[in-house]
């Protein structure tokens, strides 16, 4: 890889291999900052007849070119470095999730804690974790070992025991795994990487119940004392090792490792980067999602600590029948504001599943489906929030008030009324034909409260910025600034239950805008305030009402605006939306009307 | 010129089939190359490590783990029956002793001095593979598994449950687009496989379990009966191992749909004929769909190899199906394909093609929701 000082790249080429499709963007130094100029894209080669990743890499790179004017590749098919007048670039990056990305199973002794810490370093590098195994999880052990034999992992992380402690049940854990002999998705040939990342003191014993058919290494605990993680080599140990072994046997990545200026990530783990870069750098707490046909990815920085999950069967396309078996028809249902017959969704929804890359046609298919997409990002919120806590197990020091609060440590660290920025991204968001139904959605699933602003990804460039932020953090922080992100705008609402027929907040806009009034208790309003305006916003919520400084109390804040605007929500928090004591159908037509999400003509001709 | 690609789904009335039918790890082989096989014989065989059985004996004779290895009664490498002595404890002045008998049977593996566990490793399980086909054997990877070919008919569905099943074809439903109930079903059609037409019904899966049917092919199902048939609420589209007797496959969508006529007619006309059927379905990247093959007889021949891919190029003139509502099912000719994108009700933008359907109508849809249907 060349040696080159940031200040004298000006081109740079990043590419995300997808498991369909390959998205390569252009970044080009304009008037001394870094800017996205061109993007390009491609279906992703590593399966037969091509099984070589890079001719995927070079047909978007091409596409580039063609549209940029600028020749990229030589005569080779290879990458021109460094850049010299209108041809090459200066450094090439890329991520990869092609293939399935990187699926890992842990294993810690107490499921609670080590084993939870494992996950954690697991998922923040980006794998997908199939299972977790762990002396306390209920199961016998001839059931955990017939799991472990059942799962293809590529790579499997041990972490228990805290350093100086149980050594026992930490050998007893590599006692199960060594004898199952987990067999890898790629073959006889390849050795199955084992991390251990538990009690340093009983390495040795662990070492010496494997045998030489796995690639065994050792990194510092991932819980070293209970009441403190330390997550960062085991995760860097799982990045050489993604590179090393699993994308080694994957078709053409050897060439590609070859190509790239910086190691190749692992596609949700270069999001998190950017994320969690973003949010540190600017002093925010912040939320991303990422749904998708299969999963979706959830990031959150609150308080500077990350957490990302992953909900491997929620998702829009082939996974949609798992969000209306885990949400419940009535569940998707109570966001849709005209009739539709339960039986024929249901077969919609399974024939959506066997053919997962059909598009809705008629407004009544495209409301359904942002109807699914609600239930799919509200149950993988309620997934992270479960997951992203304070360290369990350690030892709190309470006061005679807290005798009453049976806190065992473990609470979310999502909080929804610190929550500054929420980003989505992924089709069902992108590609929602108005912006308003994008916010619609983000703020409906994930609820947030006080004052939040909200973005999308416009053409889910964070994983190329993710990993350039590792060789470039300037580059990555302007291109996130300037072309990533366009801003919906900002969601203002009260945490709490509204009394019914009484005024939610009264509200003060002055600045860019003015405006003034009160909010209903279950009322939506949308006040247009462009991207490049700001406008000072006060609220007086209801005595009963939260909007960030306490029941009753009132927040002036300085908003910006966005493609939609201001978002006034009276509806309360918890949302609570159908059944007896939700909100109507006569409600969330209300809303829709508010928010003008759907053109109302149109479902009349499509019906 | 305006085309692009579209997978769609293959029926054929003869193409070359070539399946791979290989060991999930190394073991034999049983035939050669060029003998000709029978669907249902064994190619190849292996054996599996058998299960482990865990036993934390040092608990059980509460001794020490480090004591453990003078308690054995038997070495690693030992047989061990059920009801062996597996370990003696020694007891206070050779008193008390605590004995430990196997309640599995397997091979000792492992003696552990740190926990005090000992691994038994149950008797290997044997994996047989079948030849799935009727056809000949034309290439062999020792130990592995072996390729056959064979001409056959060919039908993928678009979803099924279950696994590989054999039999003759037994006609259900005389046209494509009549519903199958329970009483197109008969008892002589025990070990068959069923054609239907169009839906089949809770009440004809119900009797085709009755009777002992080896598979029932028709063009939807509703997935209300799925799912009282499966007694879950299916989630996620990877199927194969349910086990509710037949397999099930439908060849067009979900909800009350024809079958293809094609389909249809195709199947009638191999009445008695031996077919293999494969439920299962596999909807992720790697897409795998059902399939029914039907070995034709050694007069036939066939210049086309396939091997279960299928590509096709969506231009005018091509015969297609909508697969998404608002019309679902409907079966049309490709007419126009405009290059720009176009608004579509949904207020979306996408690009989209104009279909003739089979009824005169002219209609707009998204070139996303049609498939080629193979010729």
């Amino acid at each position: 890889m060349p040696v080159i000082s940031p200040d004298e790249i000006n081109v740079i080429l990043a590419t995300d291999c997808g498991s369909t499709t390959t998205k390569a963007i252009m970044i080009e130094k304009i008037d001394g900052h870094y800017r996205q100029t061109y993007r390009g894209e491609a279906p992703t080669t590593v399966e037969e007849p091509a099984a070589n990743v890079t001719i995927g890499v070079a047909n978007a790179i091409a596409e580039i070119g063609e549209l940029a004017g600028r020749k990229l590749l030589d005569e080779n098919n290879e990458i021109i470095r460094p850049a010299r007048g209108n041809e090459g670039c200066d450094i090439y990056i890329s991520t990869s999730s092609a293939g399935g990305g990187l699926q890992m199973l842990v294993s810690g002794v107490v499921r609670e804690m080590t084993a939870a810490s494992a996950k954690r370093a697991a998922l923040g590098a980006g794998a997908i974790v199939l299972d977790i195994i762990a002396s306390n999880d209920k199961r016998k052990p001839y059931e955990q070992i017939q799991r472990i034999r059942e799962l293809r992992p590529d790579m499997i992380l041990m972490a228990g025991g805290t350093d100086g402690g149980t050594e026992k049940h930490v050998v007893q854990l590599a006692e199960l795994i060594a004898p199952a002999k987990p067999q890898p998705r790629f073959g006889s040939e390849y050795r199955m990487p084992v991390i251990f990342a538990g009690n340093k003191e009983a390495w040795p014993m662990v070492r010496d119940t494997f045998d030489d058919s796995v690639e065994l290494s050792q990194v510092e605990n991932v819980r070293p004392i209970l009441d403190r993680e330390n997550l960062g080599p085991a995760r860097d140990m799982i990045h050489d090792l993604f590179l090393e072994h699993v994308m080694a046997h994957a078709p053409g990545y050897d060439k590609l490792i070859a190509w790239t200026d910086a190691p190749i990530m692992p596609t949700p783990g270069a999001v998190g980067n950017i994320l969690k870069t973003i949010a540190e750098k600017s002093g925010i707490n912040a939320v991303g999602v990422d749904i998708g046909g299969a999963t979706t990815d959830v990031f959150s920085v609150f308080d500077g600590e990350f957490n990302r999950t992953v909900s491997a069967n929620l998702g829009m396309s082939y996974s949609i029948s798992n969000v209306c078996a885990e949400a419940t028809m009535p569940n998707i249902l109570r966001w849709v504001h005209v009739d539709m017959d339960e039986r024929e969704l249901r077969n919609r929804v399974k024939n959506k599943m066997i053919r997962p890359t059909t598009i809705p046609q008629s407004l009544e298919a495209l409301i359904f489906e942002q109807a699914v997409s609600r239930e799919a990002l509200r149950l993988a919120y309620l997934q992270h929030k479960e997951f992203a806590t304070t360290l369990k197990g350690v030892q709190q020091q309470r006061t005679v008030g807290d005798l009453f609060t049976q806190d065992s440590g473990g609470n979310s660290i999502v909080d929804n009324m610190k929550l500054d920025l929420l980003v989505a991204s992924g089709g069902v968001l992108s590609h929602a034909p108005r912006m308003e139904q994008t916010a619609a959605m983000l703020i409906d699933a994930f609820e947030p409260e006080g004052f939040t602003r909200l973005a999308k990804d416009s053409i889910f460039m964070m994983p190329h910025l993710g990993v350039l932020a590792q060789v470039h953090p300037q580059a990555a922080l302007e291109v996130f600034e300037r072309d990533c992100l366009i801003y919906l705008g900002t969601c203002i609402a009260t945490a709490g239950k509204p009394v019914p027929n009484k005024v939610a907040f009264e509200y003060r806009i002055t600045g860019d805008i003015t405006a003034q009034g009160e909010i209903l208790a279950g009322e939506l309003k949308r006040i247009p305030l462009a991207a490049d305006q700001e406008a000072r916003v006060s609220i007086t919520p209801h005595r009963k009402l939260d909007a960030g400084n306490g029941k009753g109390q009132s927040v002036e804040k300085t908003v910006h605006g966005g493609t939609v605007g201001i978002i006034l929500d009276g509806r309360g928090r918890p949302l609570l939306v159908g059944g007896e004591t939700g909100y109507s159908r006569q409600d969330v037509s209300q809303w829709v009307e508010a928010l003008n999400l759907y053109e109302n003509e149109s479902l009349v001709s499509s019906k | 010129m305006a085309h692009a690609y579209t997978p769609g789904l293959k029926v054929t009335e003869c193409t070359n089939l070539r399946v791979r039918r290989i060991l999930p790890i190394s073991g034999s082989v049983h035939v050669e190359k060029g003998q000709d096989v029978q669907a249902e014989d064994v190619v190849a065989e292996a054996q599996i490590p058998g299960n482990i059985f865990p036993i934390n004996l040092a608990n059980l004779l509460a001794t020490a783990p480090a004591e453990l290895q003078n308690c054995m009664k038997k070495e690693v490498g030992d047989r061990v029956e059920i009801g062996d002595l597996l370990a003696e404890s020694k007891g206070i002045f050779g008193f008390f002793k605590t004995q430990y008998h196997s309640k599995s049977a397997g091979v000792l593996e492992a003696v552990s001095k740190i926990t005090g566990q000992v691994i038994l490793r149950g008797a290997p399980i044997p994996v047989q593979v079948k030849a799935y086909v009727t056809g000949k054997v034309i290439d062999i990877m020792p130990e592995h598994g072996v390729v056959i070919e064979s001409t056959v008919a060919f039908i993928q569905g678009i979803f099924g449950i279950g696994s590989e099943a054999y039999g003759p074809i037994a006609v259900a439903c005389e046209t494509p687009d009549e519903i199958l109930r329970a009483e197109h079903i008969k008892p002589e059609m025990s070990g068959c496989v069923i054609i239907g037409g169009a839906r089949m019904t809770n009440e004809a899966i119900a009797k085709a379990v009755e009777i002992g049917a080896a598979a029932v092919i028709s063009g939807g199902i509703d997935d209300q009966d799925l799912k009282n048939i499966l007694g879950y609420d299916l989630g996620v589209a990877i199927t194969g191992t349910e086990n509710i007797g037949p397999s099930l496959i439908i060849t067009e969508g979900f909800g009350d749909i024809a079958m293809a006529e094609r389909t249809h007619r195709l199947l009638c006309s191999h009445t008695g004929h031996a077919a293999s059927v494969n439920g299962a379905t596999q909807i992720r990247a790697g897409v795998m769909r059902p399939e029914i093959v039907i070995p034709l007889d050694q007069t036939h021949s066939s210049d086309t190899i396939d091997e279960g891919v299928v590509e096709g190029i969506l231009e005018p003139g091509v015969t297609i199906r909508l697969i998404r509502d608002p019309y679902f099912g409907r079966i049309g000719q490709v007419a126009t394909l405009p290059s720009e994108p176009q608004v579509l009700g949904s207020g979306s933008k996408a690009r989209v093609l104009t279909v003739t359907c089979e009824n005169g109508e002219e209609i707009l849809v998204p070139r996303a929701n049609v498939e080629i249907i193979a010729d």
